[in-house]
């Protein structure tokens, strides 16, 4: 690179030529953003498949109320004590794993999957550059959110237990269980938040200042653009979440009650706090958070599809610029629509006609990003490979979950289904079928690069069918529940308000309540399905079939263009960028495909 | 291969990188602060009648802290452009300047909470509450002695800038007269402890930017005889996380000690 920043960098980057590092500065405390992606998708898929677990276990009992958990019964006995009494989930235990599920599959698996794993690992490579802006940073992202992540999972074995007050930790309620479980809980998303805001200022930074020569904003892959967006969101919304998490532990650790109103009675007794505070104000620091997070779950995933459905339909995206305003307006307007998760509070019409205005003003850039991606696929000779099926999936499940948001935009709908099944449905469709789906897309996508072999076609198949059936199993049943008026969080999965109960009206018809064990089917067909997948990612290391070339899928952008798997500062010499990122079939061109760092001058016969 | 643009501006943004990061940075600072002050003004809208406390807070110490958190603003730039003038002696005096400004502020905050923290409201068996400060409170004693003053209920107290507010007298307690009493903590009300949260967080930067700029001012200097110009860089993203940890200090100020 410059001559003069050569002389003068002593960046931890720079040590690495002189000596051989060790086995720790390679693997452990590792400055390459490839490792820390490596590393931040080893670690959030371990916690994606601990959060499905306790969700399992979940769904058994909610279809078996008070029935001893198959095969991990005794052992739940072992672990928890007087809380899985002859194996069986209590309600103390039935809300720790609730209240877990949802926090570690948000911050800890989703997430660092998608801007911590694949964020770190693809974008430094696709704007072609070496590493990160600040490598030692990134290194300290990742140990944060492992710090955070460790803390969490240690919550499960103190006195008590974990939070037990779901993942949104709602006070009072969050502030009068008398356990430290929330308190745990407050500390590991202290430091899981700020994990977060480096990493996010990293990316942005990356982006920023460490794009090759000739990569120009609009020749910026659509995936690095959604990581820019969704970094930029994680930057500004985080923060207000981080001062709710200290006011909270104020409250839990210090005595105060500035989440806690006056008057407020616990088991009849009125609380001695000194009150005036509000619950309401946390949900509206929590939401300015959680709804921009429902766009940092979304875009990256996708940027993934868009890379995919482009390199595997051979034409260019349709409407890239639009796709890039469209992600720039989500981000804006994620901004503005918080409190409608909060029509429940009573905030009055005219709040509510504001906030409902900006709800559905959100829905139109994400429908142009849809739209694009669909007319994609139009005239394209698609290539139906394992990574294309996932995307494929994407667009009608994300479809499904983005429409189903629409009834609780309105807070006229919104009051009858806030927390029913309905809304697990609706989010689940967005994150489980859609943002997950994009994860397995690109990690069977991406998965050439990084270790120099496919993953196993046939598998990925069985892999993607299973998936996508037992995902409808599970998420579609939920509408119909919601609707009926089941509302969420309840252990007993609702027996208690079902017409089986003496003197029960208008309760829960006895369909409704078989679609439980429906459910409870559908999530092991979903946990069977992945055991593929599994032995898959880690057997195809050694085993899969050897890429033919660097660029085995013919693709365009800059990661496909180095090594296979890239040499430690990415390009053996800079790339220079001479085009658009999605210049597939161009005509007059002997390949099908035009990468982005070949030549304006090139003539088009080789 | 090494990293572009760590020290020379990249030519189309005019940054170097750890520019662009400290903004970004102080970006979602200012996100932080933002939520704890929306905090603050959604509380204290919100706050039940003759709840919300004020002239509690001392503002001549406030006024004091304010004055040199604003010096060291100055001192701050100014060893910066020693650097960019090339005189590192010059550098060497105004950073310990800013260091020495930064420990007073911590001293005088230190010497506020402790006042705080002697400070008791005991409400007693007759409904009248005692309000001072605690000077004996031996476990075997009988009775506690209180610098401070008696009145007939406790919302008498919010409004810190009455006459009897300052008014001080030994007062003797029995124990078998005290229902309760507590501290002036943040478990007294919500003023105190959003004034807590708010002022803590802000030390924390403090510490944080007493580190930083001390180790630049110390054994990170080293690094202006061998790469001046990254030097100086650093020593100016310090300065631009100091001086947004003095502009939050200029909202605290009106926002928590003159209102």
């Amino acid at each position: 690179m410059q001559a003069a920043t050569h002389a003068e960098s002593h960046s931890g980057a720079h040590d690495a030529h002189h000596h051989e590092p060790g086995f720790l500065r390679n693997y452990v405390f590792s400055i390459d953003h490839k490792i820390i992606g490596l590393q931040y998708a080893l670690t959030a898929l371990c916690f994606l498949l601990f959060g499905f677990t306790l969700m399992g276990m979940m769904r058994w009992q909610i279809a078996h109320p008070g029935q001893s958990v198959p095969l991990v019964g005794p052992f739940l006995e072992s672990l928890f004590g007087d809380v899985a009494t002859k194996g069986v989930v209590s309600p103390n235990l039935y809300n720790m794993f609730g209240a877990m599920h949802g926090t570690i599959m948000v911050f800890l698996a989703i997430v660092p999957l998608l801007t911590g794993a694949f964020g770190n690992y693809l974008v430094p490579i696709q704007v072609g550059a070496c590493d990160m802006a600040f490598p030692r940073l990134n290194m300290l992202s990742y140990q944060f959110y492992l710090f955070g992540g460790i803390i969490m999972f240690a919550s499960f074995f103190i006195p008590g237990g974990a939070a037990q007050s779901g993942w949104t930790s709602y006070p009072p309620l969050s502030l009068i269980v008398p356990t430290d479980g929330q308190t745990y809980w407050l500390l590991g998303m202290v430091f899981l938040i700020t994990s977060s805001l480096l990493g996010s200022a990293n990316i942005i930074t990356t982006i920023v200042q460490l794009r090759a020569p000739g990569m120009t904003w609009m020749r910026l892959p659509f995936f690095t653009w959604a990581q820019f967006v969704a970094a930029f969101l994680l930057l500004l919304a985080f923060p207000p979440l981080e001062a709710a998490g200290v006011l909270q532990l104020m409250d839990k650790v210090m005595g105060s009650s500035l989440f806690l109103p006056t008057g407020l009675a616990v088991g009849g007794k009125i609380a001695d706090v000194a009150g005036g505070g509000s619950p309401i104000l946390w949900q509206h620091l929590f939401w300015f958070l959680a709804h921009p997070e429902v766009y940092v779950l979304i875009l990256p995933a996708m940027g993934i599809v868009a890379e995919v459905i482009a390199n595997n339909t051979r034409k260019p995206l349709w409407g890239y610029k639009s796709l890039v305003y469209a992600s720039l307006a989500l981000g804006f307007i994620s901004f503005i629509v918080w409190a409608h998760h909060m029509y429940l509070t009573g905030m009055g019409t005219t709040i509510a006609a504001f906030f409902q205005t900006t709800t559905m003003m959100i829905s139109i850039p994400s429908v142009i990003i849809l739209t694009c991606l669909l007319i994609s696929l139009w005239g394209g000779s698609i290539r139906f490979n394992t990574p294309m099926l996932f995307s494929l999936a994407f667009l009608p499940m994300f479809g499904i979950g983005g429409l189903t948001g629409l009834p609780l935009g309105f807070s006229a709908s919104d009051l009858h289904l806030h927390d029913t099944y309905y809304v697990i449905g609706h989010f689940h469709y967005v994150v489980a079928p859609g943002t997950i789906f994009g994860i397995f897309a690109g990690i069977y996508y991406w998965y050439p690069k990084v270790t120099g072999r496919f993953m196993s076609e046939f598998w990925g198949k069985v892999h993607f069918w299973g998936s996508l059936i037992f995902m409808n199993v599970v998420f579609m049943p939920m509408f119909a529940q919601g609707l009926s008026g089941m509302l969420r969080r309840m252990s007993d999965g609702g027996i208690n308000y079902s017409l089986a109960q003496a003197g029960v009206e208008g309760g829960l018809g006895s369909s409704i309540m078989e679609l439980n064990r429906v459910i409870l089917w559908g999530a092991i067909g979903l946990g069977l399905s992945q055991i593929p997948f599994i032995i898959n990612l880690f057997y195809s290391i050694k085993h899969g079939v050897k890429i033919p070339n660097d660029n085995p899928w013919d693709a365009t952008t800059l990661e496909w263009q180095t090594e296979t798997p890239p040499y430690v500062y990415n390009f053996r010499r800079e790339p220079v960028v001479h085009r658009g990122p999605y210049e597939y079939s161009v005509p007059g061109h002997a390949k099908d495909f035009t990468p982005q760092t070949e030549p304006e001058s090139t003539p088009a016969k080789h | 291969m090494d990293i572009p643009y760590t020290t020379k501006p990249r030519p189309d943004t005019g940054l170097y990188n750890a520019k662009v990061g400290i903004w970004l940075f102080l970006a979602s600072e200012v996100m932080l602060f933002g939520g704890l002050f929306s905090a603050y003004i959604y509380l204290r809208v919100g706050a039940p009648v003759d709840t919300w406390p004020h002239g509690w807070l001392n503002v001549t110490l406030g006024t004091i802290n304010t004055v040199i958190l604003a010096l060291s603003a100055i001192t701050t730039l100014l060893a910066w452009a020693a650097l960019k003038m090339n005189q590192f002696p010059r550098y060497k005096i105004f950073g310990a300047l800013t260091i020495v400004l930064a420990v007073a502020f911590l001293s005088i905050k230190a010497y506020e909470y402790n006042d705080k923290f002697t400070h008791y409201q005991v409400r007693l068996n007759d409904g009248r509450v005692a309000d001072g400060h605690l000077i004996e409170n031996k476990k075997d004693a009988d009775h506690i002695v209180l610098h401070g003053h008696y009145v007939a209920k406790a919302a008498e107290l919010l409004d810190g800038h009455s006459k009897n507010a300052h008014a001080h007298e030994e007062l003797t307690i029995a124990r078998a007269d005290i229902q309760g009493m507590k501290f002036y903590g943040p478990a007294l009300n919500n003023f105190l402890a959003i004034y807590y949260s708010i002022t803590i967080l802000h030390a924390l930067h403090i510490i944080g930017g007493i580190i930083v700029i001390g180790y630049l001012w110390g054994p990170g200097s080293k690094m202006w005889f061998t790469d001046p110009e990254r030097f100086t860089n650093r020593v100016e993203v310090s300065g631009l996380f100091w001086h947004f940890v003095d502009l939050v200090w200029i909202f605290v100020f009106p926002v928590l000690y003159l209102t």
